[in-house]
């Protein structure tokens, strides 16, 4: 197993800046997602640790060793794609022997290491099918299992389970997630999905415009986010923000009539040390916006109109207008037995550490209690 | 202002069924969302409704006059598309001012309109703007408001919101639920997503392989589905099922699974499940992922042992997967849920929340509740 060492990589198409001096250490064993929406530069990063492209600037490293200038084919790296390319003429044995035929190894060998392979992934009793009838669930299963068996020290996916439907991406991600528990190979994962970022990765490496905006554990970008990109993208409904100035130990919220947040006295030099301007954005996810004040949750001054209630089965969302707001609207998390009708108006309350307070001008954090 | 009904209709392609023997009613002023995976039928329905395609069989009722002769244009809806077509060159006032142009309305009236529609949609600061320079939600919003610009008797709308990112789709749910508020409309709406039906419906059809499987409200589908196919369409993730043997005791009824026995009393179980007993065939226990709890150490109220196969933390909650025997069910369970893989965990799945399942037909022939659970023992 190896580590992958990306040093200031920049890669340009024509005018466009794909990746944007990246440095990442990505250690040995883990799994690391690369997360961000379509042309963050995820794929163009991923392709040139593949080897597939080179980078115009920097360095990429396996361990030690430099791998400028070493072709994809000899870096050693397996790959699987979003379109999985399946030999559907091919029964499920000969489409995962195929990379060790090519290599020439011993034909016990390469039973011995297609029975693995088969029976880690579950498809062991579809060996003798042939491919085509397969469902897609198991055709992404023996392309995984093409790749392991050639045992690459890094593993390299790119949205494999995009083309998958939601209930088997579920079945799928955890058996991603058990097998890298397994075999411990070196993964780098590209996604635009935040759920699957969050659930498989040790670390979660959020891009946008080519430019790395935090390299965390999936609990820190969650809990943690480092700007207003970072708490937007992950989780999910979206955090609420709500515009504010700070002054004299209160934030005074935009939207709100009476929208005041008292901060206090002992958080007040900290806050104020970090803050540059006045103008904040305060960030509260829907999970913790509570409507009803039963544990231990505190009131506010804010109150809201309930505009729509969304049951979804598990949990319901639901919309509120801030009074005095005009087109701001707040999502809230609440159980899935809760009800409210709609223009009732709500108390928001919240408890202070799942408060963020962002810099408007920047996008950065610069508090939380 | 329309209701619209579907009796019998069947639809062939070569030699693929779209549609067999689909009936339903939508009433007037009704969000009514169809709901199922690519190539169910719901854009051939859409499509039958609207007059793009001819049924082989059946008829097609608009305010219980049948339509199937009448022409797409007389028949007075709108359609809105998942790829919509805006005029680029023209501003987004001429582009939902164009159906009222071409009805032959005077400048006055037409201003009037698309202003009242454009504030409806909060889109009337943008009206002299053209369409590439709005955001991907501002295009759908002018699409929208192109249609309603026209006051049609009813909307058809195909998976208008699939090409949107998250965070307009939230957005444009509340739109679009806040607009068939106020309009008081017909809506019909296609959808392959399982959240925007759940959100925004009246009522939700589920449709599969053109079959029509449960109509019902949102709660009601959720809740009691009728079969696995629906249940596994609704929720996410979706419901566990958990094959059982199933075996007479007496007055009661056992199934039999490596990991638990699960039991009921047979005077609350259906005839089709007794029957199910005689003919010997298998059952599956449904249950969803947020009604089993995780215990990290074995609980005095009867459990089911399990171990750990992988956990799945989402920041607000954390998905635990666990293998009972040779089966991985999913589990919801808080965000600071702290176990790891191969550890044994006991689990308590909600008995008034259990749902039993024919495997091979995959109808729902028992659904447990307060009063009639089904006792699971470890």
């Amino acid at each position: 197993m190896a580590t992958i060492t990306l040093d200031k990589l920049t890669k340009r198409f024509g005018k466009q800046t794909a990746v944007k001096d990246l440095t990442l250490k990505i250690d040995e064993n883990e799994f690391v997602a690369l997360l961000g929406p379509s042309g963050c530069g995820k794929t163009t990063t991923m392709n040139m640790i593949s080897g597939i492209l080179k980078p115009d600037m920097g360095k990429v490293y396996f361990d030690e060793r430099e791998m400028n200038d070493v072709p994809a084919g000899k870096r050693g790296v397996g790959f699987v794609f979003q379109n999985y390319a399946v030999f559907t003429h091919m029964t499920v044995y000969n489409n995962i022997a195929c990379g060790l035929k090519v290599q020439k190894f011993p034909a016990s060998d390469i039973d011995a290491e297609v029975i693995k392979a088969a029976k880690l992934l579950r498809i062991d009793h579809v060996l003798n099918t042939n491919a085509e009838r397969l469902s897609i669930n198991d055709m992404q299963k023996v392309a995984l299992a093409r790749t392991l068996v050639t045992k690459p020290e890094i593993l390299l996916l790119d949205e494999p389970l995009s083309n998958l439907d939601a209930a088997l991406r579920n079945i799928m991600r955890a058996e991603l997630k058990r097998l890298h528990l397994e075999l411990g190979q070196t993964t780098v994962y590209v996604t635009h999905d935040q759920v699957e970022a969050m659930s498989l990765a040790d670390r979660i490496a959020v891009m946008n415009f080519a430019v790395l905006q935090q390299f965390d554990t999936p609990y820190e970008v969650y809990r943690r986010p480092k700007n207003l990109f970072v708490a937007n993208f992950i989780g999910s409904p979206t955090m609420n923000f709500l515009k504010g100035t700070y002054r004299d130990g209160k934030i005074d919220l935009a939207d709100f009539d009476q929208g005041i947040i008292p901060i206090p006295d002992t958080c007040r030099t900290p806050l104020e040390k970090k803050l540059k301007n006045e103008e904040v954005v305060l960030g509260i996810r829907p999970e913790h916006l509570k409507l009803d004040h039963t544990d231990g949750v505190r009131k506010s001054s804010l109150k809201a109109n309930v505009v729509n209630l969304e049951p979804l089965g598990s949990e319901t969302i639901v919309y509120l207008r801030p009074q005095g707001g005009v087109d701001n609207i707040i999502k809230s998390m609440m159980h899935s037995d809760y009800v409210a009708n709609l223009n009732e108006v709500k108390t928001i309350g919240f408890n202070e550490e799942d408060l963020y307070i962002f810099d408007q001008g920047s996008g950065d954090l610069v508090f939380t209690f | 202002m329309a209701s619209i009904r579907l009796e019998g209709i069947n639809k062939t392609f070569g030699k693929n069924k779209a549609l067999r023997n689909v009936n339903f009613q939508v009433e007037d002023g009704e969000f009514f969302c169809i709901l199922g995976p690519p190539g169910a039928g719901k854009t051939t329905t859409l499509r039958i409704i609207i007059g793009l395609e001819t049924p082989d069989e059946g008829k097609v009722y608009i305010d219980d006059e049948i339509v199937n002769s009448v022409h797409p244009s007389k028949r007075d809806l709108a359609m809105i598309f998942q790829n919509l077509a805006l005029y680029p060159d023209k501003t987004i006032f001429e582009n939902i001012a164009s159906p009222l142009k071409r009805l032959k309305l005077d400048e006055q009236e037409i201003n009037s309109k698309v202003v009242e529609v454009a504030k409806q949609l909060r889109i009337d600061w943008m009206l002299k703007k053209k369409p590439a320079q709005l955001s991907g939600g501002e295009r759908q919003r002018v699409a929208i408001g192109r249609a309603i610009v026209r006051q049609p008797s009813a909307y058809l709308m195909d998976e208008p919101l699939s090409n949107l990112d998250s965070l307009l789709r939230l957005e444009m749910r509340l739109t679009l639920k806040e607009l068939q508020t106020s309009l008081k409309e017909t809506f019909i709406y296609a959808t392959h997503d399982q959240v925007e039906a759940l959100s925004m419906a009246d009522r939700i059809a589920i449709l599969d392989k053109g079959v029509l499987q449960q109509i019902g409200l949102p709660g009601e589908v959720y809740r009691y589905p009728e079969n696995s196919l629906v249940a596994t369409v609704l929720g996410n993730p979706s419901m566990n099922f958990i094959a059982c043997r199933i075996k007479e005791n007496k007055d009661k009824v056992c199934l039999i699974h490596e990991a638990f026995s699960a039991i009921s009393d047979k005077d609350a179980l259906s005839t089709d499940v007794l029957s199910s007993l005689n003919t010997g065939k298998d059952l599956m226990l449904g249950v969803r992922p947020e009604d089993i709890t995780i215990s990290l150490q074995k609980p005095t109220e009867p459990s089911v042992m399990g171990e750990i196969y992988v956990t799945e933390p989402l920041g607000n909650k954390t998905i635990v997967d666990v293998k009972l025997g040779e089966e991985i069910i999913k589990v919801i369970d808080g965000p600071s849920f702290k176990g790891e893989p191969a550890q044994t965990i006991w689990i308590r799945m909600n008995e008034a929340k259990l749902h039993l399942f024919e495997t091979k037909s995959r109808k729902c022939v028992y659904h447990a509740s307060e009063d009639y659970p089904v006792r699971i023992d470890g």
